[in-house]
């Protein structure tokens, strides 16, 4: 039962996931003729927001490193998602053959109290 | 979440990073005593931070048409409470302000105030409120997982319009704008975050039923396969 509902539980995120993909339609391209860009980051719409509402805002800091392109930042994304879910694996693993292997023990142990 | 580093005031900056740094201290502080009386945990401590490395690095697309990323916080505050994730969120949160230009060390501590902070209080209150309401276990964790990342982003709207009221309308009309930006985005994303944490929780409760119930977060009855 477990089992239906974690492939249950997969599948209700990968469906969240894909429906924007399907609902969210490109808006008209511009004037200009160029395509408006969709998916971007939330992050950079309120960064966009704060230019709208205080224009003569200017930011006082810099990153001190910034990823020299998308695609490192993206190998860098990739990494840390990677490390976490490895070690996660890694965790639930181990978890799973302790559970096992005393399981198996108990079992062994049942038989020979009855033999 | 991540406000962009350089885009709070200085005096917000130093406000938010004044008031998450009793909760990093006192988180630091829980961890130790919770290590101290029971080292097997270290390694399930491990887990809730990675839980948080992996949730926060997806960028998921929303029905907004823009992405966003869940926090991956609810895990943690319900497995070693609310505190523990005030560092182990900063950890994060650093790693992505220094290596990813991604959040920033000016905005850091008001991150970790809407992500590390508000987040886990929302899911451990949540769920302490809907145990004692009745809900099972895996409805106590969708619920307390989901509101808290909801709940992070509603902080982060309004920290960024307490920074930048309109100039009409003032904080509520700037709450909305970024509210619209963020907390709409966030919604099925923070029931994603919900469902995905009652997996992890439903891998704890069948291959570590003991810890669960000496965490006193499941009955005997529900942890048994």
């Amino acid at each position: 039962m477990k089992r239906t509902q974690n492939l249950l539980l997969i599948l209700g995120v990968v469906f969240l996931a894909l429906v924007p993909l399907w609902i969210v339609e490109r808006p008209a391209a511009g004037p200009d003729g160029e395509e408006v860009a969709i998916f971007g980051g939330a992050d950079d719409q309120a960064k966009n927001l704060i230019g709208e509402i205080r224009p003569d805002y200017q930011p006082w800091f810099e990153p001190l490193i910034e990823p020299a392109s998308g695609e490192i930042a993206s190998m860098l994304f990739a990494l840390q998602a990677a490390l976490g879910a490895g070690f996660i694996g890694y965790y639930i693993g181990g978890a799973r053959m302790r559970e096992k292997m005393r399981r198996e023990i108990e079992e062994a142990a049942s038989k020979r109290d009855a033999a | 979440m991540h406000i962009m580093e350089g885009f709070l005031p200085v005096e917000h900056a130093i406000g938010w990073s004044v008031a998450s740094l009793p909760f990093v201290a006192w988180g630091v502080q829980s961890i130790k005593k919770r290590i101290a009386a029971n080292p097997e945990q270290r390694i399930l401590l491990g887990v809730a931070a990675a839980f948080s490395f992996v949730l926060s690095a997806l960028k998921i697309p929303s029905v907004t048409g823009s992405c966003s990323h869940p926090t991956g916080t609810g895990l943690g505050a319900l497995l070693f409470g609310p505190a523990a994730m005030a560092p182990i969120g900063a950890v994060v949160l650093l790693f992505q302000a220094l290596l990813l230009a991604h959040g920033g060390l000016t905005t850091l501590g008001a991150n970790i105030f809407s992500m590390a902070i508000v987040g886990p209080f929302v899911a451990y209150g949540v769920f302490k409120l809907a145990r004692s309401l009745g809900a099972s276990l895996a409805v106590g964790v969708f619920l307390a997982a989901s509101l808290a990342d909801l709940m992070t982003y509603v902080t982060t709207s309004v920290q960024l319009a307490w920074a930048f009221p309109d100039p009409a309308g003032g904080f509520m009309v700037s709450l909305a704008k970024f509210a619209g930006i963020f907390a709409v985005t966030q919604i099925p994303l923070a029931i994603s975050e919900g469902l995905l944490t009652v997996l992890v929780f439903n891998a704890l409760a069948r291959f570590n039923p003991k810890e669960l119930q000496d965490m006193k977060l499941a009955e005997p009855r529900e942890v048994q396969a």
